[in-house]
């Protein structure tokens, strides 16, 4: 198929799915993928993120810390809690007048108001209730915030994104922009919007983070991949999240 | 199904070994907009230079290419095919596209196979290497020079 074909063919895809288009042209990685992959994301009884987001679930009520307190105690049951919170992240931090991701506000929370050790990220807890969190943004618009803080940091991460690097000599944009809808070898190229983190991916076996995927794409390129929580990757995430405003978050999205 | 993303990372650790004995690259030496000579000298061959350019490790151009290599699911879409290109193109002008396309178009996606320097944050292991060493290169170049079309050269 050529290139125009293919993403003909994406196009049509998402329209038939409603929720991915936008009617901008923006579309998100959920309409790149076949019909069995979209299935499964969409019935939570085959999803399999879905046992992370139960397992995050169970942690939001468990104390943690010397201050015995779980996530519930400051913000409420479960079922109330944190709606839209996932769909704003990256955001400022006041107290540092840094930006943190929601991985890095849920270690933040942990040390300031739990008296408890930060979670390894990329770990089991902290994917569950990073995927917990998200799922009850699920639905919502991408919803960057406003704030005057965010955008050297946007800045920066769009400069990466922009950045030809590794062995391969390739940017972000080079694939996400200039060959979206087209085939890498077997693999579709979406557009790298961030809607579904923390995700499902068949190739993982298992529920991964966005600075996953990014290290991922990184590697691919033979570029040195930045550590989990580096500033460069808040940045990167920072910058796709507001290209995705105002797209629907999926999470626990499912990913080839 | 594994997507080429993935052999390329799980092929981190091997393709870095195979490296390891190879260096730096040799000087290209460009005439108008080819390298006439073979690089370091060497002879290629065709047979190699094959296995070469479907091996999505070692030459990952069917990440981007198509050619004929019936053989082969999941060419990619975002380059030309393959298929004719001997008769397209010199071996002199074959080399020059595949040891340095940046020379000829600095934008291009189409990665320098026999440069390493001007890029950035290079994963260690690959840092001042080139993505295929001298014989590489003549090899796939042998190989592509078999790629002929019937219909004769186009330019
Ligand atoms: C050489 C091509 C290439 C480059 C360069 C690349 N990516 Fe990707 N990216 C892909 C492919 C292909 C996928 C789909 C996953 C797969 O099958 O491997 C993907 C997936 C993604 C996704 C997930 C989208 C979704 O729907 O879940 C994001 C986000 C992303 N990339 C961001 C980036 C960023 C940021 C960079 C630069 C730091 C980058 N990519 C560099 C090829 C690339
Ligand atoms: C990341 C993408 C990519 C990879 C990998 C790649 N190429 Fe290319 N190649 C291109 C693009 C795009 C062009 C079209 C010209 C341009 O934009 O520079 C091209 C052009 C060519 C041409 C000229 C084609 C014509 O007839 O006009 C040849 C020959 C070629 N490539 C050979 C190879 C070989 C051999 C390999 C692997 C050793 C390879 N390429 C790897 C992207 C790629």
């Amino acid at each position: 198929m050529t290139r125009r074909g293919v993403l003909a063919a994406a196009l049509a895809a998402a329209l038939a799915t409603a929720a991915a288009a936008q009617g901008d042209g923006r579309l998100s990685g959920f309409a790149f993928m076949g019909p069995d992959t979209q299935a499964m994301q969409k019935d939570d009884t085959a999803n399999p993120g879905m046992l992370w987001v139960a397992e995050g679930e169970a942690l939001w009520s468990q104390p943690a810390g010397q201050s015995g307190r779980s996530c519930a105690s400051c913000h409420g049951e479960a079922a109330q809690a944190l709606p839209g919170v996932a769909a704003r992240y990256p955001a400022i931090d006041d107290a540092t007048g840094e930006a943190v991701t929601l991985d890095g506000r849920i270690n933040l929370c942990r040390q300031r108001n739990q008296q408890a050790p930060p979670l390894a990220l990329e770990g089991r807890d902290m994917l569950s209730l990073s995927a917990f969190v998200g799922h009850r943004s699920r639905g919502m618009p991408i919803d960057p915030p406003d704030d005057p803080r965010l955008a050297p940091v946007r800045e920066r991460g769009e400069a990466l994104y922009r950045l030809r690097q590794g062995q391969l000599n390739f940017s972000c944009a080079n694939c996400h922009d200039d060959n979206a809808g087209g085939r890498l070898g077997a693999a579709p190229i979406p557009q790298a919007h961030p809607t579904g983190y923390p995700i499902y991916r068949l190739e993982w076996q298992a529920v991964g983070s966005l600075q996953r995927r990014l290290r991922n794409c990184l590697t691919g390129v033979r570029a040195e991949p930045f550590a989990y929580g580096a500033p460069e990757l808040t940045a990167l995430e920072a910058y796709l999240a507001s290209r995705a405003r105002g797209m629907e978050l999926e999470t626990p999205a499912v990913r080839p | 199904m594994r997507a080429p993303m993935l052999f390329i990372a799980a092929s981190l650790a091997v393709v870095a070994a195979a490296h390891a004995g190879s260096g730096a690259p040799v000087p290209l030496r460009v005439v108008g907009d080819g390298i006439p000579e073979p690089l370091a000298g060497l002879a290629g061959d065709p047979a190699r230079g094959r296995a070469i350019v479907v091996d999505r490790q070692r030459g990952l151009c069917l990440l981007c290419h198509t050619g004929p290599f019936p053989e082969q699911r999941f060419q990619g879409t975002l380059a030309p095919s393959l298929a004719g290109a001997g008769t397209r193109w010199t071996v002199a002008q074959l080399r020059l596209r595949v040891a340095d396309s940046r020379a000829i178009d600095p934008a291009t996606i189409m990665p320098s196979y026999h440069r390493a320097d001007g890029l950035a944050r290079v994963a260690k292991p690959f840092e001042g290497r080139p993505i295929l060493d001298a014989q590489q290169v003549e090899d796939v170049i042998a190989f592509l020079a078999t790629l002929q079309d019937k219909e004769g050269p186009k330019r």
